[in-house]
């Protein structure tokens, strides 16, 4: 039986304008042979959450540097249990201090990528955690 | 609109201080340039060559942070065409490579001018008092992202998000709370906004009547630059013919009405924030103004006026010879351009004056007390580049705003290379290494090339919906990374000499949650206190010039925002009557 590709939504929730970070991890997670739907900018969890169940996402990227990450990872959690796609993951990156990384992890995100995480270390961490869920499922 | 090329291999008048074209050559005399050199250039590269086997250097080529190939070594012989009062000249005079000022920093100090500004009026306005007690000599506002995207505290849109990259001004109420206590009759004041920067330029001429400073006294900036808003930053609105149209309304009532106020700070820093290299940096800035200026002068509008009062800003990045060697370019560049290119006759519009902010994507979130020291090192480079104006990252900013502490730091460093390094005691210091011309006529003629494909593709405008700088600065972003995780380039901290750290206990600046909703309260109260039907008149108003493109929307706005209309009711007329930009997404 084939592998179906992981698939991966990377997001910019909000108003924050930097993709710089979003844009090298989709096309890093690209390269390594996933399937990448980058959302582009100005992004509302409700159409975040809309994409990854239309496009039956195994994963969703967020990427946030303005400060607001607490609100858009709960949001966006909050609306994938509220849909019961809660077995769609959750990770993200951008502007996150260490002392918030583990409000965000007790919410549900699975990891958070800071500033300076390599690429490398993402797509092990999304193939690894994918490989486990599909083998939970199955 | 035809241009005529720009040429960089001569330029038949002399310049204006009298040198003449093919003497005043550069002080490699033809003796210099003699057998003695050549062949001694000779023995240096065999000696070079037969000592590697034994010694090889560290790398196959040595290149910039840009991609620049560095050569081991510089010496005339890489001047050779180098004219002096053709390309160097003399500070204040065309081509102004070596600066726009004839006395620079001896003269005066570039201004300190610290961006901040977080949470709600009161608290930036306490920053700001402490920025200026401290001895800084400029102030510079930083909006929170609703504010820089034309949404009041209370939109949908704006949640999470409120006073968190910036302060929070929803109306002029707010505006006079900033400012409290600060005579702008005095400042010099540059405010980072873009799409809705008419409604706060109006907010700032408003606070100035109340205080009695008439807008003819108001020294400061806007940055008011949509198209980097396109290519890299990401907080436009409107599309681009009418932001355009808002653009030379404010270049036109300023020239004007507010003849100190520089009315557009044209960016390269953003440009290279997302990823470029310092060529691209300098190509697209340049070609963005280009645009600006075209638009203006289609528009009616004299170029030798409003060319005095554009303005610039570049980044100052890690690698601190390309950095200086990219300034005098930009500089040089732009003044060959405004005068060939656009026609420009006026001297004082030809100048490239330019604010400079060291690169916050260089600061690392390991081992931020490192930071410190490269903010040190790209400032020196801003300096030596001749920069009219400078900020300086505090070194935990790759996690947070800035402590009172951590800002105090980072103006410290700008006041000890003024006053300690010696670096400002004698004009362009740098002009004459042979490296640094090298990297001057480098940067340069990439620079023009990049100017040259955009002209071929139809302009900055159509290049931008085409996605070439886009694509540009991504390729370059996307080789950058794979250079970091290959260890090809090395960020200390990082890729190489780590530390076991925690940085759970680290003391940040946080932005509590209840700025969000107290900032909503307040708005509610002062709408309801305020005269709703004069409110709606002007907004009407607003609405009528923004239908009729012959007329300035600025006088309406000023209206407008005087009777405490807020940013986001402003704007929204304008959503409407413009519509909102769509995203080009390029991956």
């Amino acid at each position: 039986m084939s592998e179906r590709r992981i698939r991966v939504i990377v997001a910019k929730p909000g108003l924050d304008g930097h993709d710089r970070g979003a844009k090298v991890v989709a096309r890093a997670l690209r390269d390594a042979g996933m399937e990448v739907i980058y959302t582009g900018l100005r992004q509302t969890p409700e159409s975040i959450v809309e994409t990854a169940i239309q496009e039956d996402a195994d994963a969703i990227g967020i990427s946030i540097l303005s400060g607001a990450h607490e609100h858009y990872f709960g949001e966006i959690i909050r609306l994938l249990k509220s849909k019961n796609a809660e077995d769609i993951i959750v990770f993200g990156g951008g502007v996150i201090p260490d002392g918030d990384i583990p409000r965000l992890l007790e919410m549900g995100a699975g990891a958070i990528f800071g500033p300076g995480t390599s690429t490398k270390k993402c797509i092990e961490w999304i193939e690894k955690t994918v490989e486990e869920k599909r083998r939970k499922e199955s | 609109m035809k241009h005529s090329s720009v040429n960089l291999a001569s330029d038949p008048d002399r310049s204006e201080d009298g040198c003449m074209p093919g003497k005043g050559r550069f002080s490699v005399s033809e003796k210099e340039i003699s057998k003695d050199l050549i062949e001694g250039r000779k023995g240096y590269d065999e000696k070079v060559a037969k000592g590697l086997s034994r010694q090889p250097e560290m790398k196959e080529v040595f290149t910039t942070g840009g991609g620049i190939p560095l050569e081991r070594l510089y010496t005339p012989l890489d001047l050779e065409n180098l004219d002096y009062c053709r390309d160097l000249g003399f500070p204040g005079s065309y081509p102004f490579t070596r600066g726009v000022q004839p006395t620079m920093f001896r003269g005066r100090f570039w201004t300190m001018r610290q961006y901040a500004g977080f949470a709600t009026a009161a608290e930036s306005n306490a920053r700001y008092r402490y920025l200026l007690q401290q001895g800084q000599t400029g102030l510079s506002v930083a909006f929170d992202l609703p504010t820089q995207i034309g949404y009041d505290s209370d939109h949908p849109m704006a949640r999470g998000e409120v006073g968190k990259v910036g302060v929070a001004i929803d109306s002029l109420a707010d505006m006079e709370t900033l400012f409290k206590e600060i005579p702008l009759g005095k400042a010099s004041t540059s405010m980072t906004i873009n799409a809705p920067a008419a409604v706060l330029l109006a907010m700032y001429i408003a606070v100035g009547e109340k205080q009695g400073v008439g807008p003819g006294e108001l020294s400061g900036t806007i940055q008011n630059d949509i198209l980097k808003e396109y290519i890299a930053r990401g907080t436009y609105i409107f599309p681009p013919k009418p932001s355009m149209r808002l653009i030379t309304d404010i270049f036109g009532f300023c020239s004007d009405n507010v003849p100190k106020w520089n009315t557009i700070s044209i960016s390269g820093y953003h440009i290279r924030e997302a990823g470029s290299t310092a060529s691209q940096e300098v190509a697209f800035t340049l070609a963005d103004g280009l645009a600006y200026v075209e638009a203006a002068v289609d528009a009616g509008l004299d170029p030798n006026v409003f060319g005095q009062r554009l303005s610039f800003f570049f980044n100052a990045h890690n690698d601190f010879l390309e950095e200086v060697a990219k300034f005098r370019a930009a500089r040089r560049l732009w003044a060959k351009l405004m005068k060939e290119r656009i026609g420009v006759t006026e001297p004082k519009a030809m100048m490239l004056r330019f604010h400079t902010q060291t690169a916050g994507s260089t600061l690392t979130a390991q081992q931020p007390e490192n930071n410190i020291v490269r903010v040190a090192i790209q400032a020196l480079a801003s300096v030596m580049g001749g920069t009219q104006s400078l900020h300086t990252n505090s070194f935990d900013e790759a996690l947070a705003l800035p402590t009172e502490k951590s800002v105090g730091i980072a103006l410290k460093t700008q006041q000890i290379i003024a006053h300690e390094s010696g670096a400002t005691c004698t004009v362009d210091p740098l002009a004459g290494s042979y490296a640094v011309e090298s990297l001057t006529n480098e940067i340069e003629r990439q620079a023009m090339e990049y100017i040259n494909k955009i002209d071929e593709i139809g302009g900055m405008l159509v290049a931008i919906e085409k996605g070439y700088p886009q694509q540009q600065i991504q390729d370059a972003a996307y080789q950058y990374q794979r250079a970091v995780e290959n260890d090809d380039r090395i960020v200390v901290g990082v890729n190489k000499f780590q530390v076991e750290e925690n940085g759970e206990g680290r003391d940040l600046l946080r932005v509590d949650p209840s700025v969000g909703e107290n900032q909503k309260k307040a708005l509610q109260a002062m709408k309801q206190g305020r005269d709703n039907v004069l409110v709606k008149n002007r907004l009407d108003s607003i609405r009528s010039a923004a239908k009729d493109e012959s007329v300035n929307l600025m006088p309406s706005i000023i209206d407008a925002v005087r009777v405490y209309a807020t940013e986001g009711e402003i704007c929204g007329v304008l959503r409407e009557e413009f519509g909102e930009y769509r995203e080009n997404i390029v991956l």
